[in-house]
């Protein structure tokens, strides 16, 4: 899985991961709130329930008594005092919720496009990224995010921030890191086979970091050994969400042993999975589709560089 | 008015009911209920043309001039005689006519017929000039939403006409029970049913003339 | 027992066709509950398929496609075929024209049209099974359902005609609520059940259309085109979630309603007690049913809603909870200085109680909208929908069927293996379930097939749960059949219930009554029987 730490499950409270922000933290004092409201109440009434149970048995004689049928005055305050409970929820709820929706004005912005099934991020000085978002730390960033096919959403457990992605309709969160590391970011509105696979990496910078890292287009890889660098943008660019490595057929192909096989196209041609035909099943990946698999992955043509899809190539020859 | 003659068959009171009375009732009750739903069944699609038309108005004043409101309006007299010839035979079953009921029946049959004649040629002029609904679509038109009018289009006015369709269903069974003499001033409930089902679906379209022909 | 053996509404006319064209609600009854039977069985299957594969991060012997058409069937088929007509239809038909003191229905032969209708719905969504099942989830979210090359179209036909049966019979229980009551029995008069079925009416004849005509856009737009849920057209993919939950929230309520009902049947029999505030009880079910057709906004809080339109929705989603609420407040005053049967149903209810508070105050952390971003789409939303779907309406199905089934059947079902398999429900649903509030709030998207590693221990925990669960159901089957064939016969009254229902005979005649019964007090009135 493309999973780059232990974000969730191990930090913060038993039912919630780490808060990296103000305003999320706000949100966990409002979810606990309501957890203990609710906590006491749950043991108000089933300790209440739990009495009459024991007490009032068949078995226990009693003298009888008329039968209770009403009583305003308690009927009148169990529902007032919970209504009024209900209003202060909403009340916080709804501030917080402003609170999350309203970016400041001098923010960052960075454009997400999500598509199936990857995020691509766009940055003002023109770099571009799939599968990993850098932002700084104690900066105020907006995301202005759209779907290209289908919908999607956007979620970053650790920030408590989530939003829908609409196709042809741009939608904005907003948020503030006040820690750096590196945090796991989900698509969480169901687009089909890949969607589970359909994750990125928020890495939190340092300012001055951040910015060599804008400078190199998205963080050098250049001394990177090519199968080395292969294996990264396997996970990076989402490969993973269709081909797998062990020879299990997922959306696409797996590349365990495909270098150099003969492949069946659904045109009826055979071909050998050789590094021109990679090659172009990376750009133009509608062209020459191997049979039995839908034609649905996208263009990487822009995506990678020259470099990116040599790495790739040998990552895939390596898979024996 | 009491049923008399021969040519009426006595109508038996299920045996579930206490009396005709409560079953009338029931029956009538029923009905309202289900024309309750009918109602909530087209108003997602008045809800959908109201957003779109919001959205995209000179569309939707493209599209409307591309069909003719001539036909729409020919429809709608149609339809509004039709809903008088149904009163007349309500009103005829009611007071044990069983001729005239029959024949106010058979008058309201044939102008369905005639409204879903003339909706054909409406809908054939339109395939001729390729004006189909969104997948297929290859009309000229200047506002690239013109196609969503005519998705709303066909959909609303088809579902209309299958309504029309079931309503001549409905009246031709009820044109046998007539002649069969079931119906009378002591029964008449599945005539005074139909009726009410009849003038729906010719509320619906009176509603559809306006918004779909003459827009603008 | 006698060799004479009375007559009644089983064994008055025998062969299958006297099942096939009866107009008996009694019979009618008992068919929607075969057929719902088998129906929880299937869904039952996908949910165990499903939570199979998630014992691991990765895939374990399902591919992702077949896993997203393993949750989509688990949910159309338990939504469509189980939980809407599971109350009203098989429950209700059976018991409301008795507890009216009517011989029948109002319109006995639709209503065995509807439960054609029904059979007609449930053979699409068979056939949809086998022809490239659908992946789409229950939702049918556009653009997705109309991009997807599985078999949406006939799932949502399916869940078009399933909503018809729905309506028809909305319909023929409010003719029959208004129209059908016995002499002296006023509208205050009513047993609970009857005033929930009653508001369950109203929104199965004023929800569901809009959900027949949203299915039938979804159809036509997959096929020729209609623009108006399309966004490459100028159309709007959000719209269909509109139209959708329109119908789909107070859906819920179509679902929760009726188990209300079954909650206010099983306490005042089993505490042998009036039930406490009847008219706030009557009348909290007509306020649910107004104020669930204006909260749908609710599942669209992240979908680019306006702030101003989320507010009022957040507002209204607080306020539909507090009716629910009140009626948990008046169950569990009803016990008080009862005389408290532990028998099997009313372990059901007990269950009700528990698991459905928990689904409700988990719907607080929902409805406040800054929490809901964080929670939205998680397992949090998985765990507290079934808190309530299944905590709170399966468990009053239940409760409502051993109730119910001495009077179906005439025979009395192994009270010990009830109250085993009570509790094999309850724990075994809690195992599964509360694991996945955590799971949620600690970040772990809905409808994934594969997850992080760290996730693992939870979702394994999870499932194995579902044995558990299993069990509890098997037990169930297994007793319930048995008790058809081997079970003592069953008294008229065998819970001392006042309603009129338990007046009739065991099993009842095929016309109900031998005579009509008049009502002279309140359904509950347990003092004066003597409590």
């Amino acid at each position: 899985m493309n999973e780059i730490n232990n974000s969730l499950m191990n930090t913060g409270t038993l039912w919630l991961p780490e808060a990296i922000s103000d305003i999320a933290g706000s949100v966990d004092s409002l979810f606990y709130f309501i957890f203990w409201i609710s906590v006491l109440t749950f043991i108000g009434i089933m300790g209440v329930s739990l009495y009459f149970l024991v007490k009032y048995r068949a078995s226990n004689n009693k003298p009888k008594e008329k039968h209770i049928t009403h009583n305003t005055l308690i009927e009148v305050v169990w529902t007032v005092v919970p209504t009024i409970l209900c209003m202060v929820i909403f009340y916080w709820g709804f501030t917080d919720y402003m609170r999350l929706k309203t970016a400041p004005g001098d923010a960052i912005q960075i454009r997400v496009t999500g598509e199936k099934w990857l995020w691509n991020f766009d940055y003002a000085n023109g770099t571009n990224t799939v599968g990993e978002l850098a932002v700084p730390v104690d900066t105020p960033v907006q995301l202005i995010m759209s779907a290209k096919d289908v919908l999607h959403s956007f979620f970053i457990p650790n920030l408590r921030v989530k939003r829908d992605l609409i196709p042809n309709r741009y939608t904005t969160i907003w948020f503030e890191a006040n820690k750096t590391g590196s945090f796991q970011i989900f698509c969480t509105e169901y687009c089909g086979d890949g969607h589970s696979n359909m994750l990125a990496n928020l890495h939190v910078m340092p300012m001055d970091k951040y910015q060599d890292w804008l400078a190199s287009g998205g963080g050098s890889n250049k001394d990177m050994p090519l199968a080395e660098l292969g294996a990264k943008l396997y996970k990076q660019m989402g490969c993973n969400a269709c081909h797998t490595l062990d020879g299990s057929k997922s959306v696409g192909p797996s590349w365990l042993g495909v270098y150099n096989s003969h492949r069946q196209l659904t045109s009826g041609k055979t071909v050998t999975a050789n590094d021109n035909y990679i090659r172009q099943a990376i750009v133009d990946p509608g062209s020459d589709v191997v049979a039995g698999y839908p034609p649905v992955m996208p263009t990487y043509a822009g995506k990678l560089s020259d470099r990116d899809i040599n790495a790739i190539i040998e990552f895939i020859k390596a898979q024996k | 008015m009491a049923t008399t003659g021969t040519s009426f068959i006595k109508h038996e009171v299920a045996h579930h009911f206490d009396n005709a009375e409560q079953e009338f009732e029931s029956a009538k009750l029923g009905m309202w209920a289900f024309m309750a739903q009918e109602i909530l069944f087209f108003s997602a699609l008045f809800v959908a043309y109201a957003i779109f038309r919001y959205l995209y108005p000179e569309a939707f004043l493209e599209a409307s001039s591309l069909l003719s409101w001539k036909m729409g309006a020919f429809n709608t007299a149609v339809l509004i005689t039709s809903s008088f010839t149904m009163v007349m035979a309500v009103n005829s079953a009611q007071t044990s006519q069983k001729k005239k009921t029959f024949n106010f029946l058979l008058v309201t049959i044939l102008l369905a017929a005639l409204f879903l004649v003339v909706k054909y040629f409406e809908y054939m002029s339109k395939f001729h000039h390729g004006i189909f609904p969104p997948n297929y679509f290859n009309a000229m038109a200047v506002f690239e939403q013109v196609p969503i009018f005519f998705g709303i289009y066909f959909v609303i006015t088809g579902l209309h006409a299958l309504h029309i369709l079931i309503g001549i269903g409905l009246i031709i069974w009820i044109m046998r029970r007539t002649a069969r003499g079931e119906f009378h001033a002591d029964y008449f409930t599945p005539v005074e049913l139909v009726g009410l089902y009849w003038h729906f679906v010719d509320l619906v379209w009176i509603f559809l003339f306006p918004l779909l022909y003459l827009v603008g | 027992m006698s060799t004479k053996t009375i007559k009644n509404y089983l064994n008055c006319e025998t062969g299958i066709m006297s099942w096939l064209t009866t107009l008996d609600h009694k019979r009618i009854g008992v068919m929607y509950l075969l057929f719902i039977a088998i129906s929880f069985g299937l869904g039952g299957f996908f949910a165990l398929a499903l939570r199979m594969e998630l014992l691991t991060p990765t895939q374990l012997y399902l591919t992702a496609k077949q896993y997203n058409q393993a949750f989509t069937l688990h949910g159309a088929v338990m939504v469509f075929l189980f939980i809407i007509p599971s109350i009203p239809a098989a429950l209700g038909n059976f018991v409301l024209p008795l507890q009216l003191g009517a011989k029948d229905v109002a319109f006995p032969r639709l209503n065995l049209a509807s439960f054609y209708v029904y059979v007609l719905g449930a053979a699409f969504a068979i056939f949809s099974l086998f022809n490239g099942a659908v992946d789409t989830g229950w939702t049918f979210y556009t653009p997705y359902s109309t991009q997807s090359d599985t078999s949406v179209i006939s799932m949502t036909l399916a869940a078009f005609i399933l909503g018809f049966s729905s309506i028809l019979t909305g319909v023929n229980f409010i003719a029959t609520i208004h129209k059908m009551r016995a002499p002296g029995m006023t509208w205050f008069r009513m047993p609970l059940f009857v005033w929930a079925l009653y508001a369950t009416a109203i929104i199965q004849i004023l929800a569901t259309p809009v959900v027949g005509i949203t299915l039938l856009l979804l159809i036509f737009e997959s096929t020729f085109g209609v623009g108006i849920f399309d966004p490459a057209l100028g159309g709007d993919p959000i719209l269909f979630q509109h139209f959708f939950w329109f119908y789909s929230h107070p859906a819920v309520y179509i679902m929760v309603l009726p188990a209300m009902g079954v909650m206010s049947e099983l306490v005042t029999t089993f505490c042998k007690k009036n039930i406490f505030g009847y008219k706030l009880i009557a009348y909290s079910s007509l306020a649910i049913a107004i104020i669930s057709f204006l909260v749908w906004g609710h599942h669209l809080f992240l979908s680019g809603q306006s702030s101003y339109a989320n507010m009022i929705f957040s507002l209204l989603t607080f306020l539909v909870g507090i009716p629910s609420g009140i009626k948990v407040f008046n169950w569990v005053t009803t016990m008080y200085k009862g005389t408290i049967d532990l028998k099997t149903p009313f372990l059901y209810f007990l269950s009700f109680l528990f698991l459905f508070c928990i689904g409700g105050f988990t719907g607080m952390f929902l409805g406040a909208l800054s929490v809901d971003v964080h929670l939205h789409d998680t397992y949090f939303v998985v765990a507290h929908f079934h808190y309530t779907m299944m905590g709170g309406v399966v468990m009053a199905f239940l409760g409502g069927l051993h109730y119910w089934w001495p009077k179906m059947f005439g025979k009395m079902y192994s009270e010990k293996w009830g109250r085993i398999a009570a509790a094999f429900v309850f724990v075994g649903f809690n195992w599964v379930f509360f694991t996945q509030f955590i799971l949620g709030t600690k970040g772990m998207p809905r409808r994934y097939y594969n997850y992080l590693d760290q996730f693992q221990p939870l979702h394994a925990f999870s499932t194995m749960g579902t044995f558990v669960l299993g069990t509890g159901f098997i037990i169930m089957a297994v007793y319930l059949i048995h008790s058809l064939f081997k079970g003592e016969k069953a008294p008229a009254n065998p819970w001392g219930g006042l309603t009129l229902e338990w007046v009739a005979d065991t099993p009842p005649d095929h016309h109900n009554f031998h005579e009509t019964p008049t009502v002279t007090t309140g359904p509950y009135d347990y003092e004066k029987a003597g409590y």
